[in-house]
């Protein structure tokens, strides 16, 4: 018994360094050598200064901008407090806040039908990406607020869109992150 | 519901398919220590790993003696990962310079959770536990525990197998093996390709950023509700950063999956852009959730000399998967019935569509309800989604998983010596329909192993169904419900099917930080581990040592296809039986509710 419990605490103790410490180290060394952006969290720099991640939602509000799903993370889109609202789909509270904004997004554009994406919250509250008919569905409105025509708003969607990944997995998807920059460098915010 | 989502249904179950022999040979040549091309660099590290611990690679222990040490073992790690939690704010790895984890009742709860394969997650990641934390002591236990499941489903195995004989094999020899060659060289390769899409592994500080777009949002004070001024209007903040929370995730990414643990680096688990970036990551996380449960058939029917047995259990579990994935597919796929008839949440190639609160845009619905499906069936944990807002039925298909002791493949190990109780309970059940001394695979089973079999079954129901509802009755239960109605109920429920059944995933609005559900789980946990694994050592243990008796004309035979239907069947009325009433009070009351129009 003694000496079991001496090999459980040896045993414990070595196969810590080995997995615990020499494992991760060695992974975070080749990680840094062999996909050094994507190691770090692909940071974005505009100006020399870091402006977010390309795979890390933010928040959009302003009629100027695509705007991004609603976010329960922190105040929205905090990327160091990652969350959902957990509300149930038989939850008052969920039900009101769906209607509230389906009236705010649907007087905005009452001629489509407003994707569920936009006004669900995502899992982890970082969601950078919207589905290609919400940006679709605000096009007219950036377009409007900005004054660029509808046409090239359209195809700089297009040419941010994601296709499934090798034609199969998951879902064709818009990077709202992407989407703003490109639209600021296409169109500086009047 | 889409041909598309389909196609990645049915492509995920094919790799999971064509892995299932490959891997399983390779299982049974580790553990009958016979050479594989890993050996040049392996063995070394094994023999260095025996001489520094005093361990004798040639000696043979009885089932006591294999579940002392394991329990040893067990209780050992779970004191160090306590006091590493405890302690971490003068460790190194620690940039944010995060303190002790605190209250008590989180770390001892949080180290039940990691030693049992469990990883019930009552903190959130990114706000509580350092890197050394995360690396040392969860990523550290996500591979031990694991092994622990896969060395005692090999002793198990070898139970059946060995032919009047005492022993089991050597704890110690099996649980390093399961670690130096089934986990570690897979987890090198998948991690390296998470961080190429994108999975971060750093050991820098958080990052601060500029927002594109800077936000005034209402403040809340501590207690959540929104703080106004004198005059009743709401204080609002400038917020102009964002903090991007980091760290060395990929490599505890992918044991998290491999070993079927399911802890997530972050708060929001696998839904993290940085735990899961793309769908092909998604799709390697799945895969790397089921890929050792399903060899282990394979394994179990080569050790067993009987391939075909271990396709008739692999058979089981893949039709109990299609039954509960079409079930969470077609309920997600519907969406919510009380939204504004404006929102449009019909599937097509520019939108998801369905359900979508709690979900992930790039993953949609199918690879979301595949996602739930698979983490539940295993015991695993991962979400990319949250339960709690998946629809009722859509949400009820986790929780049966889990209820149905996390057999469909299942955790690394537990899966297999889960699934070959219900076997012994099955092949019982068929010689009483005949009028035999049930016989399997060339053993008599006989009344100790069926009390033994039986002692598994109805704890784990006991043990959900009790504490459920004494929190349901008492203030300290119910005050952690956050969603009312019969989804609160569900909530409970869940909780505890999770934590006994050792899998983590929740239904994540209940507030599990307190003094009554830390504590309540945490020993839940360990009882949902140790009290089964006890009972299956002892008929490992009492199989070995029984004499073979060659099959006659009355033998029921284990490897046809009703033998299959046999063991889907057992499976489905023991959890029908046991927890029915309960779903109907909780998911199936709301699901009707939900369509006759009544929120809560």
């Amino acid at each position: 018994m003694k000496k079991h419990l001496l090999t459980a605490f040896l045993m414990t103790v070595a196969t810590t360094i080995l997995l615990g410490l020499v494992y991760p180290l060695l992974i975070t060394g080749l990680a840094q050598v062999l996909f050094r952006d994507k190691a770090n969290g692909q940071i974005l720099y505009r100006n020399g200064e870091a402006i977010g991640s390309r795979i890390i939602g933010q928040p959009f509000t302003s009629a100027k901008y695509f705007q991004s799903r609603p976010s329960a993370a922190g105040n929205g889109y905090d990327a160091s407090n990652s969350g959902g609202t957990n509300l149930a789909p038989s939850n008052q509270k969920l039900i009101d806040r769906v209607r509230a904004d389906a009236t705010t997004w649907h007087a905005g554009n009452p001629k489509q039908l407003i994707p569920v994406d936009l006004i669900t919250t995502s899992a982890s509250g970082l969601d950078p990406d919207i589905s290609p008919a919400s940006a679709e569905f605000q096009i007219a409105r950036v377009a409007r607020e900005r004054g660029i025509p509808e046409e090239t708003l359209r195809n700089l969607v297009q040419t941010h869109t994601h296709q499934r990944d090798l034609g199969l997995l998951g879902e064709p998807r818009v990077n709202v992150v992407e989407l703003n920059l490109a639209l600021d460098d296409l169109a500086p915010k009047p | 519901m889409t041909f598309n989502g389909w196609l990645q249904i049915v492509v995920f179950l094919a790799l999971i398919f064509a892995v299932t022999k490959p891997l399983g040979v390779f299982m049974a040549r580790v553990f009958a220590r016979e050479r594989t091309f890993l050996d040049p660099v392996l063995r070394p590290i094994e023999r260095l790993l025996y001489r520094v611990t005093g361990v004798d690679e040639t000696h043979e222990m009885r089932w006591t003696e294999y579940a002392t040490t394991m329990l040893l073992f067990s209780v050992v790690s779970m004191l160090v990962l306590y006091l590493i939690q405890r302690i971490q704010g003068v460790l190194p790895f620690n940039p944010q310079h995060l303190g002790a984890v605190a209250p008590e009742h989180l770390a001892f709860n949080t180290a039940a959770s990691f030693t049992t394969n469990t990883n019930w997650q009552a903190y959130s990641g990114e706000t509580t536990m350092s890197y050394f934390t995360q690396m040392a002591g969860l990523a550290y236990h996500n591979f031990v525990s694991a092994a622990v499941g896969l060395a005692l489903a090999i002793a198990f195995i070898r139970g059946i197998a060995r032919r009047q004989m005492q022993t089991i094999g050597n704890f110690w020899v099996d649980m390093v093996r399961a670690s130096l060659w089934v986990l570690l060289p897979f987890c090198i390769v998948g991690a390296l390709l998470l961080v190429s899409q994108g999975v971060v592994q750093n050991l820098k500080p958080y990052d601060t950023v500029k927002l594109v777009e800077p936000q005034l949002v209402q403040r809340a004070g501590p207690d959540g509700k929104l703080v106004v001024d004198a005059s009743g209007k709401p204080v609002m903040d400038s917020v102009t950063t964002q903090t991007i929370a980091q760290g060395p995730v990929a490599s505890q990414e992918i044991i998290k999956e491999w070993g079927t643990n399911g802890g997530g680096f972050f708060n929001a688990n696998s839904s993290h852009p940085f735990e899961n970036p793309t769908p092909l990551s998604n799709l390697i996380e799945m895969f790397s959730i089921f890929a050792v449960s399903a060899g282990l058939t394979y394994t179990l029917g080569r050790m067993t000399g009987s391939a075909g047995h271990g396709w008739a259990v692999w058979a089981a579990m893949a039709i109990l998967f299609l039954a509960g994935v079409t079930v969470a597919y077609w309920a997600e796929s519907k969406g919510n019935p009380l939204y504004p008839p404006t929102v449009d949440q019909r599937a097509g190639d520019s939108q998801p569509g369905g359900n979508m609160e709690g979900k992930e845009v790039r993953f949609g619905i199918a690879a979301s309800a595949l996602f739930a499906t698979v983490t539940t069936d295993a015991s695993c944990g991962a979400i990319n989604g949250w339960h709690d807002s998946f629809t009722p039925l859509g949400g009820m298909v986790p929780l049966v998983n889990i209820m149905l002791s996390e057999v469909i493949f299942g955790g690394v190990g537990s899966g297999m010596y889960g699934m070959l109780i219900y076997v012994v309970l099955a092949v019982f059940i068929a010689g009483l329909m005949v009028g035999r001394t049930p016989e399997y695979l060339g053993k008599k089973i006989e009344a100790y192993d069926v009390k033994m079999a039986m002692l598994v079954s109805l704890v784990f129901p006991l043990v959900i169904l009790s504490l459920t509802g004494i929190s349901l009755v008492k203030e300290f239960g119910t005050v952690g419900i956050s969603n009312p109605g019969p989804h609160g109920l569900s909530q409970v429920l869940y909780a505890f099917t999770s934590v006994a059944g050792n899998n983590g995933s929740a239904f994540g609005g209940l507030t599990v930080n307190t003094l009554w559900y830390d504590t309540a789980t945490a020993f839940t946990m360990l009882l949902g581990r140790f009290f089964m694994i006890v009972p299956m050592l002892a008929i490992a243990g009492n199989l070995a040592q029984k004499k073979y008796v060659p099959p006659s004309l009355g033998t029921f035979p284990v490897t046809t296809p009703l033998f299959t239907v046999l063991l889907i069947g057992v499976i489905l009325i023991l959890g029908a039986l046991t927890f029915f009433p309960a779903l109907s009070l909780g998911p199936i009351l709301e699901h009707l509710l939900l369509h006759a129009g009544k929120t809560f």
